[in-house]
């Protein structure tokens, strides 16, 4: 066999008149963890999506193996041992972990029964041999992102994938989490396993992968060794200037508590205690990070602040913003208030895939009198605060953005920039909520959405972040509490947090000890 | 690039003409079925469309028949487009029609039109209404499926018809109501213009046809509409957007009986003047096809209500030649073609 297990001659991939990839052309050793990077709409997503045949190519040519190959279809990649997990998930949640893994290749008994059994034999061989333990009987709905993406791979794994692709694997989960993908992926490296890995982390590139690809504007700019490469040449590479990697920021000055949290309990509709007396509360001018694993109660306080707990969850405790107490309210009363929040999953609560730009800009918004008239909306009004936010939050897409484009079609990270745009941007913002804000955006705007983090923070704006990277809520943050079984397990007072930023990387352990 | 440019334009007439295409596809299988019964194709297509387009009267027809399914068609495309499948077309329809008949009937005779006509207009449309209002209460309320109870209902609502025919509004003997008030009347297109002569459409035609325009400008150009398209296509974000997701579940629905209600005032006002028992069977059923396939669109649901109005009218003409279970086929077939052709479009792309 070829030392080489794929190879990109040329890749074209046009969307109407514009190129998401042009000439691309590298190739991938067999046994290598090879990273691919670059900007929001550089084209990643969709060359892999190339490469699992979801996308044919308009010029170019793979070599799978040392093969030329015309990928078709999934199915087709499948066979020919390409898996991909994708940015946005492929799960079927109410279905459990077993039957989401032998789903389209399920094993059969006596001819027609299903033979479940088999694949959870399967199942615990392949989570054995690779560190990825799971609980088969679970609906997969009821499983943390993290172990969401454990399914995914198995699945891959179970139908004997040996390249595998992962699309910003690492977007969703928690630094322990992050440890055990690379682990397992370098664990499955080492047997002959290819793995392709789109992040936009740098440190995960130099920590993990073997090469690194980048591109820029769907062209590949450079392939070079990962040991070669510091993050500051990887960002130059990718963006085309220098990027600032910390935002700077000064000393906050915090004034009245605007949001204050006493004493929460949470239980959810099957018993389980998910928020167990958690206390905080969030002053203007401040940006109180909460740090996390996963799991631990920031989705349901999420819901809770935003009013929307689940069916049949009971709550108790008192939550008030400015003294109002907010438990019982929708989220439109809380929004009107001067709430804003960005949640953690933009495809499910934040944007409607089918709808245009400029109708997911005022999404949750709509209702405000700037953009109506006496019938429907006030299109012109509409257009150009559309236009304002995307060139203010500088979102990229095919066709040089049009308002009236899908936001489907937009790459996952100006998705986020969107809803971003849109939740920062509301007026008589008080408090502002945000979930993961920046996950899937790349480096540059990272910095650019930090600064306006900040930015609305120095207009005296309450901001309460809840985020699974350490490092961003050391870098956000002016008062941290860490957050463990549904409760605040210890905070940071904002003396203690600037003086800790000084060694980040030490703090980031500190509170790793706190969150496990 | 001009290349390109050209194959978007290409590909662009191709999809305006893919429905076209699929019906002429169905026409060329219903040719298929009447060869094989040993009649000429040509004959008796040309007698047909001759029989519909070629005449005043036969144009009058497929209009008339026409009307109703552009109403319960847009009864199924409405709540559809807030995620909702309405297949109670058919019983709003008709307790929208016995609730006209009822109240037409108790007006008092020398009511003037200015006053009967909008008075039956609102009880067809609050029959149906208050029929669909069912199914929205389960389904806010208790988080029924408005599919279960939708056709449930619809055979609640044919029982209930025939019951209040028998023995509340009917004449004794008979299987038809009292005859309306001469007031709620509507007013024949033919006694107004003169055309389309000795057929039954009526002005409900053009409000059938307003009301497709207003429901397309309801669902694309108002908050509502844009609220409504969010609940349907994503529940959940809805709900965090600030939108009252019950609130569109329920008026989408509630309205959507009022539509299909309507259906009472072409056939009680503007034809019969009285509800005769299986009057309006069948409409409800038809509109869940007109509505499905266009996709929904308020707009394009007046073209597809005129090709079914001209099949089911056309299968009449030539009735006595071939069998009426022929052109249902080519009924069938038009649909699946359509349907067919849509889909394996979209994965050619
Ligand atoms: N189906 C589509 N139709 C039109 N344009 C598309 C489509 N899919 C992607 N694009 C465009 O192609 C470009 C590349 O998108 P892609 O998703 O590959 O970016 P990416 O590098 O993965 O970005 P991100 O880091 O944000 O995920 C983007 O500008 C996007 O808007
Ligand atoms: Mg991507």
């Amino acid at each position: 066999m070829s030392p080489t297990a794929i190879e990109f001659k040329g890749i074209t991939k046009r969307f109407g008149d514009f190129y998401a990839n042009r000439s691309v052309s590298f190739s991938v050793e067999r046994g290598s963890i090879h990273a691919v990077v670059g900007e929001n709409g550089a084209g990643k997503s969709t060359l892999m999506k190339i490469l699992y045949g979801l996308y044919r190519p308009d010029a170019g040519d793979l070599v799978i193996n040392g093969e030329k190959r015309r990928i078709a279809s999934p199915a087709h990649a499948i066979e020919l041992g390409i898996g991909m997990v994708h940015q946005h998930f492929m799960l079927v949640e109410p279905l459990t972990v077993v039957e989401n893994i032998m789903l389209g290749d399920e094993p059969v008994k006596n001819r027609v029964l299903i033979d479940r059994q088999k694949t959870v034999v399967r199942l615990f061989e392949l989570s054995e041999k690779f560190g990825l333990s799971i609980s088969p009987y679970e609906t997969v709905g009821s499983l943390s992102v993290g172990l969401q993406q454990r399914v995914e791979i198995l699945k891959l794994l179970y139908r004997d994938a040996t390249i595998l692709i992962l699309d910003e694997p690492t977007a969703v989960l928690t630094p322990i989490e992050t440890e055990q993908l690379f682990k397992t992926l370098k664990s499955l490296a080492k047997v002959g396993n290819t793995i392709l890995i789109i992040t936009h982390k740098l440190d995960e590139v130099l920590r993990l992968a073997d090469r690194v690809s980048v591109m820029r504007q769907g062209e590949l700019i450079d392939t070079l060794p990962a040991a070669s490469a510091t993050k500051e040449t990887l960002a130059r590479l990718m963006v085309g200037r220098d990027v600032l990697l910390h935002v700077e920021k000064n000393d906050a000055r915090p004034n009245d508590e605007i949001l204050s949290i006493k004493n929460i309990t949470y239980t959810d509709a099957k018993g389980v205690k998910r928020l167990d007396g958690l206390s905080l509360s969030v002053r203007a001018g401040e940006i109180y990070g909460i740090a996390g694993v996963e799991g631990n109660g920031q989705s349901e306080l999420l819901k809770l602040l935003w009013g929307m707990p689940e069916e049949g969850a009971t709550v108790s405790g008192s939550v008030a913003f400015s003294e109002t107490p907010i438990l019982g309210k929708t989220p439109r009363e809380i929004a009107a208030l001067g709430v804003s929040h960005v949640p953690e999953d933009r495809l499910k609560y934040a944007v409607i895939n089918s709808f245009s730009i400029s109708d997911n800009i005022i999404f949750g918004r709509h209702y405000e009198r700037d953009f109506l008239s006496a019938v429907g909306f006030n299109l012109k009004k509409l257009w150009a605060f559309c236009a304002e936010m995307l060139s203010l939050f500088d979102v990229r897409s095919a066709k040089g953005v049009s308002p009236n484009e899908r936001i489907g079609n937009l790459s996952g990270g100006n998705q986020q920039k969107v809803v971003t745009a849109r939740e920062l941007t509301r007026p008589n913002l008080k408090l502002l909520i945000l979930a993961q804000p920046t996950r899937g955006v790349d480096i540059g705007a990272i910095e650019f959405i930090h600064r306006k983090v900040i930015d609305a923070r120095d207009k005296n704006i309450a901001v309460l972040l809840i985020s699974a990277e350490l490092g961003e809520i050391i870098s956000l943050a002016d008062r941290i509490g860490c957050i463990y079984k549904g409760a605040i397990r210890k905070e940071f007072s904002q003396t203690e947090v600037a003086k800790r930023r000084e060694t980040p990387n030490e703090f980031e352990k500190q509170l790793g000890q706190f969150i496990t | 690039m001009d290349k390109n440019q050209t194959r978007m334009n290409t590909s662009k007439y191709l999809e305006a003409s893919r429905p076209i295409l699929a019906v002429l596809a169905a026409f060329l299988l219903g040719g298929v079925l009447i060869i094989a019964i040993g009649k000429n194709p040509v004959e008796i297509y040309g007698k047909m469309f001759s029989m519909t387009l070629g005449t005043g009267y036969g144009v009058g027809q497929v209009l008339f028949r026409a009307t109703p399914l552009v109403l319960t068609g847009l009864a199924v495309a409405l709540p559809f487009k807030a995620g909702l499948f309405n297949i109670g077309g058919e019983g709003q329809a008709a307790i929208g029609t016995i609730v006209c008949a009822a109240i037409g009937a108790a007006l008092s005779p020398s009511l003037s039109p200015m006053l009967a006509i909008p008075i039956g207009l609102i009880a067809a449309m609050l029959g149906g209404a208050s029929w669909a209002s069912i199914i929205a209460l389960l389904k806010t309320r208790f988080g029924v499926s408005e599919v279960i109870t939708s056709i449930m209902l619809n055979f609640t609502a044919y029982a209930l018809v025939g019951y209040l025919i028998t023995y509340q509004f009917g004449i004794e003997g008979t299987m038809r109501t009292v005859e309306i008030s001469h007031g709620a009347f509507m007013p024949r297109l033919d006694a107004l213009t003169g055309l389309f002569p000795r057929s039954p459409v009526n002005l409900s035609l053009f409000l059938a046809l307003a009301l497709a325009t207003a429901v397309y400008a309801v669902v694309y150009k108002t908050k509502y509409g844009y609220e409504l398209r969010a609940v349907g296509l994503n529940l959940e974000a809805a709900r965090y957007a600030g939108i009252n997701t019950n609130f569109h579940v329920m008026t989408s629905l509630i309205a959507a009986g009022a539509l299909a209600g309507l259906v009472g005032a072409n056939y009680v006002m503007g034809y019969k003047h009285y509800y005769e028992a299986g009057g309006v069977n069948g409409v409800g059923f038809l509109g869940i096809a007109v509505a499905m396939l266009v996709n929904s669109h308020p707009l394009w649901i007046l073209a597809s209500a005129l090709l079914f109005g001209l099949l089911d009218y056309g299968g009449l003409t030539i009735n006595a030649d071939v069998s009426k279970e022929i052109f249902l086929v080519v009924q069938a077939a038009v649909i699946l073609f359509v349907i067919a052709s849509q889909k394996a479009f979209k994965q050619m792309e």
